[in-house]
């Protein structure tokens, strides 16, 4: 199997190929540098990213809080955490690494608070 | 007259940055004010992570990064005012603000910050033909709209410019459900970073079409789709490219410009290039105890250079408190950016005055490759640095060291330019 990537290690912006032969072996041409090479084997096997977004508060002098997911989630499981957190609000006060969401679509991850909210 | 030694306009990351500097200077009397319900800034509404890699050494998201600052002020006691818009800073440091509680109020200040940020290019600078159907947001307003208050603003979304605010927006709309069509960039790059195109397009196979533009909005009540083509090296439409594409929201993400209505109103003496003040390496504007920091003195690419930069502005202004000094008699030596240096932060270097370095920084007017940042003192070659990579969307600094100087202290044109 063969992907194409570019590398988000700096701005020189690598083009990777990245192919994984019959043995699973990976190779890896076009980096320019250790991060490229760690970079394109890191988004074939295992591609993870933090996701974020807001919820609904209730009770506080703002109306929404933004969160995020503690760690870094695989990257096919976002929309999954997103459906989660769409279904999620809670009350005032809330401060920043209160948890919102235990163990957010399975992940095993928590989903926290990023902004610290007053009670009204 | 009300007096406070030193007044900072504006409490985003620049104006945060600069009281905590300016307190640990010694200085306790300041004052923040605040347009806004809320200290932070822009960062409120940034809720994506990335922020504070080179300040904190771990990823945050902007209302943590905020917070952080915040927390600072706070604990040292930092008088702010919310809601509170200052119209007008005079040459000799009164600064007249306006809010609902007080009406309106003039204060002398000991030292003056300038931390104003900067705001987006609207639609009317960009000339873009059609109608003005609702559906048409900056990205940063969508992204306010969205973050902060709550609101979806559309389903079907065509981005124009791949500024970083308009490439998290476009994965912002994705993941609440909308469906992003097209991120239409004029020049044949983007200015926005690496990062973002790969994290924000690439993952949710939204295409980037580089060299290409909105040429017309179709919609009277509420945009119902836009016309986008190529455009030649002239930036003009090339005939026969237009292709159309449906959609209720246009999302405008199209460049920066500090925001210094209150600068010029003062009489500062303006760049041209970064439409920010003039300043010295003490990062003093042309009118004494003065001083500007953050977006509004240049745009910046990433916040933890917003405050560094402010925190140094926050030290100078309490050094100009404790000590107000003379302009100094010796001439400035005068930086001059050249053959793809677009402009330099400071625009001018005091070599009797300045720390024991300096950083400057600039931007570049295209990409280029395997080129060299070369520094010279009055023609002579001072300083060489070799680089891979140099893009308009990223900052670039060069450290010039006071040591640089003993053998010409009395250097007048310091000149950063691009070589092979």
């Amino acid at each position: 199997m063969k992907r194409e990537l570019t590398c988000i290690g700096c701005p020189l912006g690598c083009a990777l190929t990245v192919e994984t032969d019959d043995g699973g072996e990976i190779h890896v041409t076009g980096y320019t540098c250790a991060r490229g090479k760690d970079y394109a084997i890191k988004e074939v096997t295992c591609p993870t990213r933090i996701v974020t977004s807001t919820v609904p508060v209730e009770g506080g002098v703002i109306s929404r809080v933004s969160v995020k997911t503690e760690h870094d989630i695989p990257k096919d499981k976002i929309f999954d955490v997103m459906n989660e957190i769409r279904r999620t609000s809670v009350s005032a006060p809330v401060r920043i690494g209160d948890t919102v969401i235990a163990d957010c679509a399975g992940t095993g991850t928590a989903v926290i608070a990023t902004k610290n909210v007053e009670s009204l | 007259m009300l007096y406070h030694d030193i007044v900072i306009i504006g409490g985003g990351p620049a104006g945060l940055a600069a009281a905590a500097a300016a307190k640990e200077a010694g200085i306790s009397d300041i004052l923040i004010l605040e347009r806004d319900e809320m200290l932070g800034g822009i960062l409120n509404q940034c809720i994506h992570n990335g922020f504070g890699l080179h300040t904190f050494k771990e990823e945050l998201t902007g209302p943590e990064y905020a917070q952080r600052y915040i927390d600072r002020v706070l604990e040292e006691k930092i008088s702010y005012r919310l809601h509170s818009m200052v119209i007008d800073i005079s040459r000799d440091r009164q600064v007249t603000y306006i809010n609902r509680e007080e009406g309106l109020v003039r204060l002398q200040a000991g030292a003056v910050i300038l931390a104003m940020g900067c705001r987006e290019r609207p639609r009317g600078a960009l000339n873009i033909p059609g109608y003005r159907p609702a559906g048409i947001y900056s990205a940063g307003t969508a992204q306010r709209l969205m973050n902060i208050e709550g609101y979806m603003v559309g389903k079907e979304v065509v981005v124009l410019g791949s500024g970083d605010i308009g490439l998290i927006m476009a994965r912002r709309m994705t993941l609440e459900g909308a469906v992003v069509k097209v991120v239409a960039e004029l020049m044949p790059y983007s200015g926005g970073l690496k990062r973002n195109i790969v994290q924000c397009l690439d993952d949710y196979g939204i295409p980037l079409k580089l060299s290409h533009t909105v040429v017309d909005i179709h919609g009277k009540e509420r945009v119902t789709g836009v016309t986008i083509a190529q455009v030649g090296a002239d930036r003009k439409p090339v005939p026969g490219t237009e292709e159309y594409y449906s959609c209720d929201t246009l999302l405008l993400s199209c460049g920066l410009i500090p925001e210094n209505e209150l600068s010029r109103q003062a009489g500062l003496e303006m760049d041209r290039v970064t439409s920010g003040p003039v300043v010295g390496d003490d990062l003093e504007t042309s009118v004494e105890g003065v001083f500007a920091c953050g977006n509004v003195l240049h745009v910046h690419d990433l916040v933890d250079y917003v405050s560094e930069e402010a925190a140094r502005a926050g030290r100078q202004a309490a050094r100009f408190v404790r000590e107000p000094r003379k302009k100094e008699e010796k001439q400035d030596a005068l930086l001059k950016g050249e053959n793809g240096v677009r402009y330099t932060i400071p625009q001018h270097l005091n070599v009797e005055c300045m720390d024991e370095q300096t950083v400057v920084r600039f931007r570049v007017d295209n990409i280029y490759r395997n080129k060299s940042i070369v520094v010279y003192f009055d023609g002579k070659e001072a300083v060489r640095r070799k680089k891979r990579i140099l893009a308009p969307g990223e900052m670039e600094q060069i450290i010039l060291k006071k040591s640089a100087f003993s053998s010409c202290p009395d250097v007048k044109e310091i000149r950063i330019c691009l070589e092979d």
